[in-house]
């Protein structure tokens, strides 16, 4: 957080006035480099304006929204987002946009940075297995989104057409370790979240604005995991964050992190020690902090039921050495124990599709529940945290007793257990899933991190759930 | 800006070749051959769309403030014009390649190699192998497609056909299989919004698997966009969120200034479809089908 260079703020007291960048000449040509999320084009290094030659092909894909769920994506260069433009203040931009043959409809590219009318949209409708081209000069530096605007214009970005462009001040942007492209957006699908198959638009809950999905670049899971983004202590990150919408603002928070500098609505206002930021639907931000310790930092649209159920979770993972003065983990834990550790419960929606045939089904199915439910607290790799929540892998508590296990999640646990010889005191919630989800969960972890390997069925759970609650200390049951 | 211009001129004399068949319509008929059609007993390979009304997606302006269609805070429309439509017969299924081959046998100047670049572009039937041989991506049961506005016209023709108005088109696909208005039905325009969301097969299947409507005419919907002979007449300009200053010159009374119903997007597809359109284009999952004009009268 601290030392990080401040953006030179445009056009302030004592800098001598800019020439209106409508007005610059420019030099020579270049072929823009284009990039799909996560990755940004390299800063630009010249200081003076060039012609840009931009070529973007629209295309409409079957692709993965998430786990066992697939999507007819309208696309700009083959990805959601589309592809990340990056040029000068003062470029002159020609612009060729191509429709596939193969595309059913008609499309068009309303570019933010654009000064003129539709922002590129009329000058570039085009047929399938056509090409438009329409050339403009980037007047306004900052970060712009664009996007498709046929009609129903809400359907075509409801469906993927949207991306950013990056318009560079003339004295560049300041020196960072590591740039991303991350664009927040949401699905309406007219399954529930995480019904499986390929999933068709569904128009009502677009206009009721009651999205199913919302995720950054364009599925569950796009920037989490083998794909988490990643950092290294001591460098300075900058994001450059969309929001495609088409419908909802995102509140977007870095858990974990606080921003050193917002670039305010990717314009030139910029402010400082940011928690949680606004990007409005077609808007976008600049965020900039710097990595100070170790370990998974977890994006998130802080609208918090979009993060824990509809898959706006992404990840960065920062590897270095642990810096205990910045933050030292946990460093006592004692007990406190006031009247009534009640159980709640916490409603969860079930997902209806047929159960498992077999125990390899139980562990796929299994590992998409787990990292959508249990995940958040006994972590991705099932090591817990610390005084916290207990481990999963190689857990004696689990290998001990199936049935104690199943009455954790049926029947929730309070207070202390014993794991692998670390004591625990905290509340696990009732969950109210299904048998099959959690006889499919416990498969899961029971066939993973050196675990015993047991199968569990639904109907081991069922009885388990017919049964009285375990109490937290009882002896396994072997 | 050469360039563009140059496109402008192609459009605009494209839209004039319209405007002529839109006033020829509006003074009569389109001029064509009738074989005494008679109403009740349709030509085999056509069927008989009684007269009616329907209410176009666009109707024309009632003040010059009536909003654009998709634009943000835009009011509910006024009350819909509906418009009525004569009696017309129409094929019950799109020409397919097999018959299109049939036609380019008889009149080399429309085979692919040998067609003119000012009525079809270079896409043109660009799926067929050989000027003769449609080949295995073009099976001869399926749609005929890639072929432009002037080739369809000019197969039609030879039929003594015609290519059917957007009103005309547009009112005989309202129609679901049990009903001759669905354009309110929403589980029908559901359905409609799945297939227009769905990717191009490849290749089509055949004209015998499209679904029949009240009328008994086949596959207006889920095979392919169609042909209309007016098809920029409602012109949803590129932009498509402001229609405000459209050229009312270019248009035979069917402006379009104002969407009838915000809800109906396979609707919007089809018009934002067709004003990305010009005449000598070729597209992959646009074919056509014909009608044949009544001796009752045209269409308005």
């Amino acid at each position: 957080m601290a030392g990080m260079a401040t953006i030179v703020v445009l056009g302030g007291c004592g800098t001598p006035p800019r020439q209106d960048a409508a007005t610059l000449e420019v030099q020579g040509q270049e072929v823009a480099v284009m990039t799909d999320a996560p990755n940004v084009p390299p800063p630009i290094t010249r200081r003076t304006p060039t012609r840009v030659v931009a070529n973007l092909e629209v295309t409409e894909v079957v692709k993965r929204l998430a786990d066992g769920v697939d999507y007819t994506f309208w696309t700009f260069g083959g990805a959601v987002p589309g592809k990340f433009i990056r040029v000068l203040e003062g470029d002159e931009v020609e612009f060729t946009l191509s429709n596939h043959p193969s595309s059913r409809m008609p499309h068009n590219i309303d570019l933010h940075a654009v000064t003129g009318p539709g922002g590129g949209a009329a000058a570039s409708m085009t047929a399938p297995g056509h090409s438009s081209k329409f050339s403009f000069k980037a007047i306004n530096p900052g970060l712009y989104v664009y996007h498709c605007a046929t009609a129903p214009v809400g359907m075509h970005v409801a469906n993927g057409m949207y991306g950013l462009i990056l318009v560079e001040p003339r004295e560049g942007l300041p020196k960072v370790d590591r740039e991303y492209y991350v664009m927040q957006s949401e699905f309406y699908t007219q399954g529930r979240y995480g019904a499986p198959g390929l999933q068709p638009f569904s128009m009502e809950k677009a206009l009721t604005e009651t999205p199913d999905y919302v995720v950054f670049n364009g599925a569950v899971g796009a920037i989490s995991g083998d794909q988490a983004l990643k950092a290294s202590v001591g460098e300075r990150i900058r994001l450059f964050m969309g929001n495609g919408g088409p419908n909802i603002v995102s509140s977007f928070h870095v858990i974990g992190e606080i921003f050193d500098n917002v670039v305010h609505e990717g314009g030139t206002m910029v402010n400082h020690n940011v928690q949680s930021t606004m990007i409005p639907a077609g808007g976008s931000t600049i965020v900039e902090f710097k990595v100070e310790v170790p370990g998974t930092l977890i994006l998130v649209d802080h609208s918090l039921f979009r993060a824990f159920n509809k898959g706006a979770l992404g990840q960065i993972k920062v590897d270095g050495p642990d810096n205990a003065r910045v933050y030292s983990g946990k460093q006592s834990d004692e007990i406190y124990q006031p009247e009534g550790g009640a159980i709640q419960s916490v409603p969860q929606a079930g997902i209806p599709r047929p159960p498992a045939t077999n125990k390899a089904e139980r562990i796929t199915r299994g590992q998409a529940s787990y990292a959508g439910t249990c995940a958040a607290c006994h972590q991705p790799a099932g090591q817990g945290l610390a005084a916290a929540f207990p481990p999963l892998a190689a857990s004696d508590y689990l290998n001990a007793d199936k049935r104690r296990a199943i009455s954790a999640i049926v029947h929730g646990l309070s207070g202390e257990v014993t794991v692998k010889g670390q004591k625990f005191n905290s509340v696990m919630p009732a969950l109210t899933m299904s048998d099959e989800e959690i006889a499919n969960v416990l498969t899961y972890v029971y066939n993973n991190w050196g675990n015993a390997g047991f199968e569990v069925t639904p109907a081991e759970v069922a009885a388990v759930r017919a049964a009285a609650p375990a109490k937290a200390g009882a002896p396994a049951a072997e | 800006m050469k360039a563009r211009r140059r496109d402008e001129t192609t459009r605009v004399a494209a839209r004039a070749a319209i405007l002529v068949v839109c006033l020829a319509s509006t003074a009569g008929v389109v001029a064509q051959e009738r074989r005494d059609a008679a109403v009740s007993k349709p030509p085999a390979g056509m069927v008989t769309v009684p007269a009616g009304s329907y209410v176009p997606l666009y109707r024309p302006p009632t003040s010059p403030t009536a909003a654009g269609p998709g634009r943000a805070g835009a009011a509910t429309p006024a009350v819909p014009v509906s418009r009525r439509v004569e009696a017309f017969q129409m094929d019950v299924f799109p020409v397919t390649n097999g018959e299109y081959l049939e036609f380019v046998r008889q009149h080399p100047e429309w085979r692919k190699w040998r067609v003119k670049k000012l009525f079809a572009e270079e896409s043109y039937l660009s799926h067929w192998k050989d000027e003769l041989d449609p080949g295995p991506l073009a099976p001869a049961d399926s749609p005929v497609v890639n072929v432009s506005w002037f080739a369809a016209r000019a197969y039609l023709k030879a039929q003594g056909k015609e290519l059917p108005t957007v009103d005309q088109w547009e009112y005989a696909a309202a129609a679901s299989e049990t009903r001759r208005d669905a354009s309110r039905d929403a589980a029908f325009i559901d359905r409609l919004r799945v297939w227009y969301g769905q990717a191009v097969p490849d290749p089509l299947p055949s004209v015998r698997t499209g679904f029949r409507n009240v009328y008994g005419i086949r596959g207006l919907h889920g095979l392919v966009w169609e042909w209309t002979l007016d098809f920029n007449s409602a012109l949803v300009s590129g932009e498509s969120r402001a229609d405000s200053a459209l050229e009312r010159s270019l248009y035979c009374g069917s402006g379009a200034s104002g969407a009838a119903d915000f809800e109906n997007y396979p609707a919007f597809m089809r018009y934002a479809l067709r004003s990305s359109l010009q005449a000598r284009y070729a597209v992959g999952s646009l074919g056509f089908r014909g009608v044949r004009n009544l001796p009752s009268g045209g269409t308005r």
